[in-house]
This record gives C-alpha cells, structure tokens and sequence, in this order.
C-alpha cells in the first residue's frame, strides 16, 4: 500500500488537492457486507441497478427509431425488428431485460422483507424502495404500449379501466392516463412521454436518495447475525471482495440476458385496432398476472357492490399493508422475533405464485 | 414603567410577524395556485366534438354468414353485429361491462364473450356467468331495401 501511494499519478494528486479522493478511498475502504448464510441476497439490488442502466442505454438506442404516434409507432417498431441492423437485439434486450429488471426489484424486496432490512433507523430506505419498485412496474405497463399492439392496446384498456373505478380520483386520473375516455392515440402520446420522461426522472431521484441513504447508514445487519459476539460477525470487504462477486454476477446476468433476447426474441404481435375483438387467450405481463387471474375469478357481484371493486380496494389494502411494513412491525423495531410478519411474507408469496401459476394454465 | 413597555413590545412584535407570515405564506399558496393551475387544465384533454351518428348501414341482408358475429364502428364506438342462426340479426354496445375490453361471438358457447376476463353474456345481452357487472346495451337492427342498419334505440 505504501507503494503504492508513493506512485500515485500526477492526476490523482492533482484531483485529490481538490476534490479529497484519498477521504472517498478511506470511506470505501471501511465499507464491509456481513457474511452468513443470507449473502447472496445482498446481490439482486446491484443486479437490479445493472438492468436499470441496460434499459436506460437500450431505451436510447430504440429512441432513434422509434415514433411514438398512432399512425407510426407500430411500424416503427416492426422497422426496427426487420431492417434496422441488429434491431431486433436492440429491442429484444429491452423488453427481456425490462422483465429480469422487475423480477430482480421483486427478489431484492422479498429478501430486505424477510431479513427485516426496512426496520428502523431504514424505514425512508425501504420507502424509497417502494417508490422504485411501483415506478418499475409503471415503467413496464408504460413501455408494453409502445409498440402499439393488439395485446397491448387491450392491456391498456384494462389497466386504465382498473385505476378508473378507484373512487373518488379514479375518473379524473383516468381521463389524465388516457388523455380522454378512450384509449387511442392520445393514450400513446401521453405514455410515451412517461415512459421516456417522467418516469426516467423520478426514478434516478428516487434512486440516488436510496443509495445515498444506504451509503450513510451502511448496509442493514439481520437480527440474528447482529446479536453474535462481536468475534463471530464474519465480515467480507465491500472493495474489493463484495464488489468482484457482483461483477461476477453481473456477468453471469448479461449472460442470461444475451441468451434470452437471442433465442427468444420479444414478439410484435399484430397492430392495434380499437374496433377488434379481444383475442382469445389474452394475457398481461407475467408480474401483472396474478391480479389479472384475481379478477377473472371474482363474481360481477360481491355484497352489492361490483366484484372489480371489491377486488381493487383489497388490493389496495394489501399494497397499502405491504409499503407501510416498518409502522405496523412493532416487535422487530425493539428487536424481537415477528412471526407473524414471515408468515404474512410467505402467505404474499404462495398467494403471488399459485395465481401466477394459474394465470399460465388456465384459459 | 420600563417593563410595561417591554411587554407591549414582546407582544405586538410577534402579531405583526405573523401578519406577515400569513400573509406572505398565502401569497405563496396563490402564487402556487396561479402557477399550478394552468399546467392541471392543460393535462385535462379537450373534449373534442364527436359526429353524432344515429345510424350505420353495414351491408346487404345476405353479407354476413348465419351464426356469425362482427365489430362494426358506430361512430366512434365499437358495437357488435350477431346474425344468429335462425337468420335474425341483432346488435350490442361491443364494449365489455367488466374492464373495458372489446367482445366477441363465440359460435362454440352460441355467446358473447370476452376474452379478457372470460365474461359471457346471452343474445340478449344480459350477464350469463363471469365477472361483468352489468349486461351489454342493445342497439336496434332494421332491415330496409335488404340492407341492414343499426340504430340507437332512443332510452
């Protein structure tokens, strides 16, 4: 070490006079992850910012084709995929890495929900987490209509239809969504622009606050990994041991990421009609799809009231109950066990899976 | 003497301070107001003026097979045509009461149905099993010179 500070070039001199690198470099140096049996799930938040900067640099490169209007913005797209050099990859690896990004954010929340890394003095980090994870998923139900498919157009309509029973704010935010009743080319207008600028603005925002707020508090310890001797807490060092493994396992992302958008590349589909049928078999993103078979199954009518409805305020509840986890978790904020907040945990999994399951298999 | 003044003066200096936080603080929400209001209307799309259609003819008596189903557009909306088997025609909105999707006639269940959620209704339009809350709006069916039209039926 000593060496090597002797050799330090004229530029790190220069910039350290100014900006005190060598501060930064002892802050990073400091910096540890726990090591226990859990480590692996301290990965997918890095492997969901690594996805976020795919789609950021894919999403720029599809913007210089793409042409957000009704007439245009599904044989843009059909432009892209057929003659476009390497277009298809361009936009396969988009949308598969839009998937693996959503799945990772869900991974990420999952395990900070089960090793209690939202309690407190975390609670704005998880808040944060929150926001970037409904801004993800708005960001997939936002992009699904570019293209401006069949499939799309009528997730669309649903989706929009769903916010619009909300009471109260459901209508006029409808109409703001759709940019009218219906959705038409408006619609497409308006979500291209949340898609390419608002959402893009909010998200690094909410991001930066999160990774700052990680960057102050350090990295959340679990219960029982904290209560251990002092001589017993195994450490690994962030730089560079932590930060090799996640590279290795950024690697192995885009690996996984490569092979799906080569080998299955994203479909088009046909183009949207607002005077067809909705096709037999129609299906939403997979993340969307266990709400999707929840509304399949509820009747038109529950207690007087619609079934929609009723399906919409539960979900509201649940979503509501799941974002305000560190109010309600009293127990772990004082350091004690929560069960129940494991088994809740568990019972939202099983819940998410069989209806995802059930979403695949039935008609 | 010197500490009655003070008070007074302990009292009146913060009303006139609070004077003017009120009134620079609503100054602010105005201006806030002033500011934001422009920029809700603007997001609020225009109603643009929709040609009234009371009427749409879509073709000759014969066109469309026996036990066969399509969407036409009635203005800007969509409405599904039916002829049924006995060769009858009839005509629904063609927007699905449940969520908002767009149905279709299934020859198999001899029903209408939508895909997005498997609602179904009869050729009556009512409800016959699935999530939709309410049944399909009937729209009329004439037949004049062997064509046939569709109409509003006035409510």
């Amino acid at each position: 070490m000593e060496n090597g500070k002797k050799n330090k070039s004229k530029v790190f001199k220069w910039l350290d006079e100014r900006y005190n690198l060598s501060g930064l470099i002892d802050f990073a140096k400091k910096k540890s992850v726990p090591k226990f049996r859990e480590t692996i799930w301290y990965y997918f938040g890095g492997v969901a910012l690594l996805l976020f900067v795919v789609q950021v640099i894919s999403g720029i490169l599809l913007l210089m084709y793409y042409k957000g209007t009704e007439d245009l913005a599904f044989e843009s797209v059909y432009f892209i995929s057929t003659k476009v050099s390497f277009g298809w990859l361009i936009r396969s690896v988009h949308s598969w890495s839009a998937n693996l990004m959503v799945l990772s954010v869900f991974i990420h929340m999952f395990s900070v929900y089960f090793l209690k890394g939202f309690r407190k003095p975390r609670e704005l980090t998880w808040y944060t987490g929150i926001g970037l994870l409904a801004i993800s998923m708005a960001f997939g139900f936002s992009g699904y209509l570019l293209p401006w498919n069949e499939l799309a157009f009528f997730a669309t309509k649903v989706g929009t239809d769903i916010v619009g029973e909300v009471p109260l704010v459901g209508e006029p935010i409808l109409k703001l969504l759709r940019g009218g009743e219906d959705v038409t080319g408006a619609t497409l207008s308006r979500f291209f622009g949340f898609h390419v600028a608002i959402f893009p603005g909010i998200f690094v925002i909410l991001l930066t606050l999160h990774l700052l707020m990680i960057q102050r508090q350090g990295i959340a310890e679990p219960e029982d990994y904290k209560n251990l001797p002092a001589n017993e807490k195994k450490t690994i060092p962030f730089f560079p041991n932590f930060a090799m493994r996640e590279l290795l396992i950024w690697l192995i992302v885009i690996n996984i990421l490569a092979i799906l958008a080569v080998f299955f590349p994203w479909e088009l589909g046909t183009k949207a009609d607002a005077f067809s049928s909705a096709p037999v078999g129609i299906k939403p993103e997979w993340y969307f799809l266990f709400m999707f078979q929840v509304f399949k199954f509820l009747p038109g009518e529950i207690l007087f009231l619609p079934g929609e409805f009723v399906g919409i305020v539960l979900f509201g509840i649940g979503i509501l109950l799941w974002a305000i986890v560190p109010v309600w978790d009293r127990k772990t904020s004082k350091g004690g066990k929560n069960t129940i907040l494991t088994y809740f945990g568990i019972f939202v999994i099983i819940f998410i899976i069989v209806f995802t399951i059930l979403g695949f298999i039935l008609d | 003497m010197s500490n009655h003044s003070d008070d007074s003066n302990q009292s009146s200096k913060p009303k006139r301070r609070d004077f003017l936080n009120i009134l620079l603080g609503g100054g602010f929400v105005v201006w806030l107001g002033a500011l934001f209001f422009p920029v809700f209307k603007y997001l609020e799309p225009p109603v643009v003026e929709e040609v009234k259609v009371s009427n749409v003819k879509i073709g000759a008596v014969e066109d469309m097979e026996k036990d066969s189903g399509k969407i036409i557009k009635f203005g800007n909306k969509p409405v599904i045509v039916i002829r049924k088997q006995t060769g009858e025609y009839i005509a629904f909105g063609g927007v699905c009461t449940h969520l908002d999707c767009i149905v279709q006639y299934r020859k198999d269940y001899g029903q209408i149905y939508c895909a997005c959620h498997n609602g179904r209704y009869d050729l009556n339009g009512r409800v016959a099993s699935g999530p939709p809350p309410a049944p399909l709006t009937k729209y009329g069916v004439t037949i004049k010179d062997n064509e046939v039209i569709i109409y509003q039926e006035s409510t």
